[in-house]
């Protein structure tokens, strides 16, 4: 496998996370949020690097948007007859991209933009795209879907961040949230496809750390049609905020309850009665969806961003606000590239999310 | 791969007459900034102000030498790791892992600092003048020579004093973040064999590790000890040393020096 071949160079490090958003829905180009996360060179290894961007397609802004990696001409034969059969392929193209001496490896890297009007009537849109992600994903050998939202898109690839993002040429998106990853994978293989983000449908996870619970995670994600096809634990995260969010209909920052599940000692000293009946709930009915181990994550979805630890604060997380601003970094300095004098940095504490959402109007 | 945005910026700085070095890190990887500072130390500067410092990791890493570092920006992570002897002041906000197993010297905080601030520290001194993060002062220890010590102005996170074996430690709750909850996160003092933790100001008795440690408060000994630690925060940081006495003081203290000893099995 072309662009799933081993990187075997390790080095000592951890992830590193960045995220900008403007409330306002101001848009940005990619370039300041490169300079941020390569100020972080030193927590990854050059083994991932990777973006999301919030309102880079406005052109195409109801139509799904896949992102697309192949290992092979065959592959993209047998994803794009796929797409066709099932979607209205609105406009094809390779994603831009220009030779960079560290990026080596590439995949064939291909984006649809697909109408989700012309489905039938009666079908569940999100669930059919998911279906199709799903499909993709664990049917068709060195193809890889890496992201399928409206109006957004992921880029990453094997390499540092700062590599990875002049190889895509951020500078020419606009975006209203940006977050950034810097890689150095642990437990798992380096490829093209392990880069972060991870994505699906609107979201996207960047995160630092270790998933514990993998296992059981995936096990329960299965149960309910998701396939976990990409070597990689972070994998699991976007799709337990897929299945509390989108199809069990959470608010956001009750989904981080479940995912940071708070200590059973706290919820027995909850005074709120209300709180406490609704924690004990979550735990009981989510026991499977809660996420162990060390971990610190940015999540991207259509209208805003949020920053998440685990319960106990393994990871590093600071955050920073100015004006219509929101920043969440592995470390302080990153925020300052992009903003000398912030109003406010504070250090989030475990569990407890930090979100930001877009204005209504923006 | 890329290489490590080496830059070649940053010749060695002059030397003035009061024996004062200025380098400017904008720009610098921690590695060149590291070379220009132990360079101007080996010259004879007895002071070095550094500015433009945003993220660089390692500053004054083991400096031995009795010189007064002056940060202006953000430092990286393991700022005045394994410091034995240098003074290093940071005039803004730090990152984790500040005096990571610090032998002597002193370090100076005047905003906030992150997780894991004087990890394993054996000597010397930390005093920072805000809030610290989580897992502060773990690990620390003594021998009978040398006594460490680390005193936060304003709050803790969890685990403050996680596995303390000896040394001091001083939370004094002196920030807004203070009058909105507790000075000390939970897990305070778990596993604590040796030292001491001193908290001023509320603290929830469920934070404490009562497994391994006493909570009680400060008798007039132990505050007339205190007070010499206080000064020297007071005259750091420009506060009032009757302010801080104005408040409740509460020690922390192990109940065993081998708290785990059953947990192994019995030593022939």
């Amino acid at each position: 496998m072309l662009f799933r071949s081993k990187y075997n160079e390790r080095d000592r490090g951890a992830c590193g996370l960045f995220g900008w958003m403007s409330r306002k829905g101001r848009r940005q180009n990619g370039e300041g949020v490169i300079e941020a996360i390569a100020n972080m060179h030193e927590r990854g290894n050059g083994l991932g690097g990777g973006f999301a961007a919030y309102g880079i397609y406005p052109e195409w802004r109801d139509h799904y948007c896949f992102h697309v990696m192949y290992g092979n001409e065959e592959a993209k034969d047998r994803t794009e007859d796929l797409l066709g059969q099932r979607f209205e392929v609105a406009h094809q193209e390779e994603i831009p991209h220009q030779p960079h001496p560290a990026i080596t490896n590439e995949p064939l890297l291909w984006r649809y933009f697909l109408n989700s009007r012309s489905l039938a009537e009666g079908v569940d849109t999100q669930e059919y795209v998911v279906s199709a992600v799903m499909d993709i994903n664990a049917g068709i050998h060195e193809a890889c879907v890496f992201s399928s939202g409206k109006n957004m898109g992921a880029f990453k690839a094997v390499g540092y961040p700062e590599d990875v993002g002049k190889f895509f040429m951020l500078d020419q998106y606009e975006a209203y949230i940006w977050t950034a990853h810097a890689r150095f994978p642990t437990n798992s293989q380096a490829w093209w496809g392990g880069a972060h983000p991870f994505c699906l449908l609107d979201f996207s996870v960047v995160h630092n750390g270790e998933i514990s619970s993998y296992g059981i995670n995936r096990r329960y994600l299965e149960t309910f049609g998701y396939k976990c096809t990409l070597f990689t634990d972070t994998e699991v995260m976007v799709y337990l905020f897929d299945l509390l969010v989108r199809k069990h209909r959470l608010p956001l920052e009750v989904a981080c309850d479940v995912l940071a599940a708070p200590f059973w000692k706290d919820i027995d000293a909850e005074v709120d009665e209300e709180q406490k009946a609704l924690r004990t709930a979550l735990r009981q009915v989510y026991a499977s969806a809660m996420v162990n181990g060390p971990f610190a994550i940015i999540l991207g979805f259509g209208n805003g961003m949020l920053g998440l630890n685990d319960r106990i604060k393994l990871r590093p997380m600071v955050a920073a606000e100015n004006g219509d601003e929101l920043y969440i970094s592995s470390e302080e300095a990153a925020i300052h590239v992009l903003c000398a004098e912030p109003e406010r940095v504070w250090m989030p504490k475990a569990g407890q999310p930090v979100v930001g959402y877009l204005e209504d109007g923006a | 791969m890329s290489e490590i945005i080496e830059t070649t910026s940053g010749s060695a700085p002059e030397i003035d007459n009061e024996g004062l070095a200025r380098i400017d890190a904008r720009g610098i990887h921690y590695r060149r900034l590291n070379e220009l500072v132990r360079e101007v130390v080996r010259r004879g500067a007895r002071r070095i102000e550094i500015v433009n410092v945003n993220g660089q990791r390692y500053i004054a890493v083991g400096l031995q030498e009795k010189v007064r570092v002056d940060i202006h920006g953000v430092p990286g992570n393991d700022l005045a790791a394994f410091c034995d002897g240098a003074e290093v002041v940071v005039h803004n906000n730090a990152q984790d892992a500040v005096g990571n197993t610090l032998n002597s010297g002193r370090v100076i905080v005047h905003g906030d600092a992150g997780d894991v601030i004087g990890y394993g520290m054996r000597g010397g001194e930390i005093f920072v003048r805000g809030d610290v993060g989580y897992r502060v002062g773990i690990h620390m220890k003594e021998e009978p020579r040398r006594k460490p010590l680390l005193v936060v102005g304003g709050t803790a996170a969890d685990f403050l004093g996680e596995y303390q074996a000896g040394g001091r430690l001083v939370v004094l709750g002196l920030t807004d973040s203070a009058r909105r909850g507790t000075v000390v996160g939970d897990y305070c003092g778990t596993g604590m064999h040796g030292g001491a933790l001193y908290l001023r100001g509320q603290v929830d008795p469920s934070h404490i590790a009562t497994k391994f440690v006493a909570l009680s408060e400060a008798n007039e000994a132990t505050l007339a000890d205190l007070k010499p630690i206080l000064k020297q925060f007071c005259e750091l940081f420009d506060y009032d040393l009757d302010r801080i006495l104005d408040e409740r003081f509460w020690v922390v203290q192990p109940f065993s020096h081998k708290p785990f000893a059953g947990g192994y099995a019995a030593n022939p």
